[in-house]
């Protein structure tokens, strides 16, 4: 497989934990600028495998290239951040004793050292950064309320924001529905797809509703390894698949 | 932008209040000592000039935790060591500055040295003849001490309980390695039997009001450095890293060198306070490395209220009050006291006195919100809006006009 003109390329990638093998020789390559959805029971290795990419975790063996020639796994979370990989948590994971406008301050592209920080002054260009992604994520309202009072969705927008004030080249969004409604569901798709148009993204979704919504393809693992890949109604037609979900 | 937020309001208003009232204090105390006769009502005697500036000394400690255990959740139980090393610089400044006035009459040698038979001044002690160099040790030690402990810790990301627990043992290691003789520090005796410092008797009364009003002034500047680090972009992140840990490493920022920065700084200004504290106090020894002291400013920030910067300062001054009466009246309770205390402001104040004054404010101001809506007729839970419907309906265009916003609760 050749890595070139992709943004993420995982091959035979294993990993374990105390003898459980929680990603076991996974290959996945997702080309620049697609979108993907990522679907698979609990334990599948989900998580795990955004952590080995976003440097929290490291691979026993296998190769993680980003952007075709640099290799993850001798970098830790921060430089992998600043080297354009956002990534959102599973359980929406904001700064909530701050407002939302210093929750995205925070997240702005921009020097990451303490001196510049110390003598940090707002600018005009922050400020109508900042505007847009409020616009966009539809929290404009909101602007000086603490992120400790934003509803379960709204938190998920929020974070979802700070991903894009970070202007990465490559977003991980770990279940971004997670405990919405149908409206704001339906709201959350139309803004990743909105986001997918300039930016790579991988979303993992237990929402099939959502992941159809998103309608791209689709990688189902299992066992830390992918199961099968194709579109939705080509992965969901599988015999595998379905046996692992419904577990015949 | 830091002018227009220092005469804002709220919050920021305190610390404006607090600094002038610092200011004022490090005027008028020692002028009522030093200026009215002893006799008059408002003369105010040497010895609480002394007590209290050490006071202010204990307020500077715990205002440098609450920079750290405040502001970024990390709970050390060593801040007492950079206090005593801070302490020790000082103390090594006037043990050198006593010369040949010491009982063994050695023009080099401090007392301590000539009683172990050192031979020579060991290298670490050169240069504390020099005032500026001492200065600039109170400043280094400690500081350089908490970057390194800081680098390591921060770098292993040991965090919470362990983290607390291995800043005790760091003070306890250090308060062991004092105790010993040929550390070259004077053992258990420490150094005390001061005489001058830049030239002026450390007994004097306008020495000692002059050290009180640095000590007054320097917690001052402290309130203000606090404040502005806090306010600033570099302050949220630490907020952020003490709430979010991860979510800060995944935006980019290097959590550790976040903490790190807080931590040293904490460390230099903890020096500082125990730089004032000992020509206050007349003597420094391993004593001050006791691990019960460094937690005993846990329970002064935890009392004044954690993260608020005001609050650490009124802690260490009310408990340290406190201290002083209860010792003399109850000696041997004094611990069970300080105990019970720290137990009782866990549980039924967790945000400490300024945080429980914070509290009780917002509730007076929401029972008066309350009591004007229930005076004009208005059921205090929905307030306005109803009334706005109606005369809305009754005289249209006239709406916008008067829609009054709902008070907040807070």
């Amino acid at each position: 497989m050749s890595k070139r003109n992709t943004i993420l390329y995982l091959d035979g990638v294993s990993v374990s934990f105390d003898g459980f093998r929680a990603i076991n020789n996974l290959s996945l390559v997702l080309d620049k600028g697609e979108m993907r959805a990522i679907i698979g029971p609990n334990g599948a290795g989900k998580t795990t495998m955004m952590d080995i990419v976003t440097g929290k975790t490291r691979p026993d063996a296998g190769e993680v290239y980003f952007d075709g020639e640099i290799d993850l796994t001798k970098h830790d979370e921060a430089e992998i951040a600043m080297m354009g990989i956002g990534r959102k948590f599973q359980k929406p994971t904001v700064f909530e004793s701050h407002t939302i406008e210093e929750n995205l301050m925070l997240a702005l592209k921009g020097p990451r050292s303490i001196f510049p920080a110390l003598f940090h002054r707002r600018s005009a260009a922050e400020v109508r950064q900042i505007d847009d992604i409020l616009g966009i994520t539809r929290l404009g309202d909101k602007r000086d309320e603490l992120a400790a009072n934003l509803s379960h969705g709204q938190k998920q927008w929020l974070e979802i924001g700070m991903l894009l004030a970070q202007d990465p080249k490559l977003l991980l969004v770990d279940e971004p529905v997670a405990g919405m409604t149908d409206a704001e569901t339906e709201e959350t798709a139309r803004l990743l797809k909105d986001i997918a148009r300039d930016h790579s993204v991988i979303v993992v979704e237990h929402d099939m509703h959502f992941v159809r919504e998103l309608g791209v393809k689709v990688t189902c693992l299992h066992e830390g390894s992918v199961l099968s890949e194709g579109s939705l109604d080509f992965v969901s037609a599988d015999e595998r698949v379905v046996e692992v979900y419904l577990g015949r | 932008m830091i002018t227009g937020r220092f005469f804002a309001a709220g919050a920021d208003r305190r610390i404006a209040i607090t600094i002038f009232i610092l200011l004022a204090v490090a005027f008028i105390v020692p002028l009522l000592n030093l200026a009215v006769s002893p006799t008059s009502a408002f003369y105010v005697p040497s010895y609480v000039v002394a007590l209290t500036g050490k006071y202010l000394c204990y307020a500077l400690l715990a205002l440098a935790l609450d920079l750290v255990w405040g502001y970024c959740g990390i709970l050390s139980l060593g801040h007492g060591a950079f206090f005593a090393l801070g302490g020790y610089a000082m103390g090594m400044y006037l043990m050198r500055q006593i010369g040949s006035r010491g009982v063994y009459g050695n023009p080099l040698l401090p007392d301590f040295m000539v009683f172990l038979n050192y031979r020579e001044l060991p290298w670490f002690w050169y240069g504390f003849d020099h005032f500026w160099f001492a200065a600039i040790m109170v400043l280094a030690v400690p500081g350089l001490l908490a970057f390194i402990f800081g680098w390591f810790a921060f770098r292993s990301r040991v965090t919470g309980v362990y983290l607390s627990i291995i800043t005790q043992a760091m003070t306890y290691a250090l308060l062991l390695a004092f105790f010993r003789n040929d550390m070259g520090f004077g053992g258990n005796n420490g150094l005390t039997d001061f005489k001058d410092i830049l030239g002026f008797n450390v007994q004097a009364d306008a020495t000692r009001s002059a050290l009180f009003a640095a000590s007054a002034v320097t917690l001052a500047l402290a309130v203000f450095v606090t404040w502005a680090i806090v306010g600033s972009k570099y302050g949220k992140l630490l907020m952020a890293v003490r709430d979010a840990e991860s979510r800060t490493r995944f935006l980019g920022w290097r959590a550790e060198n976040v903490k790190l920065f807080a931590f040293t700084v904490s460390a230099v200004m903890a020096g500082i306070a125990g730089a004032l504290y000992v020509p206050q106090v007349g003597i420094i020894n391993p004593g001050e490395f006791e691990p019960s002291n460094s937690i005993e400013v846990v329970v002064w920030a935890a009392v004044g209220g954690r993260g608020t910067i005001v609050g650490p300062i009124i802690g260490a001054l009310v408990v340290n009050a406190g201290k002083s009466w209860f010792t003399g009246v109850l000696p041997e309770f004094w611990l069970f006291a300080l105990g019970g205390l720290f137990v009782a402001v866990t549980l039924f104040l967790p945000k400490g006195i300024v945080g429980m004054w914070d509290s009780w404010r917002g509730n007076a101001k929401a029972l008066r919100a309350a009591s004007i809506a229930e005076e004009t007729g208005i059921d205090p839970d929905v307030p306005a809006p109803p009334k706005i419907v109606r005369s809305a309906a009754r005289t249209p265009g006239d709406w916008s006009a008067s829609s009054p916003e709902p008070q907040p609760a807070e």
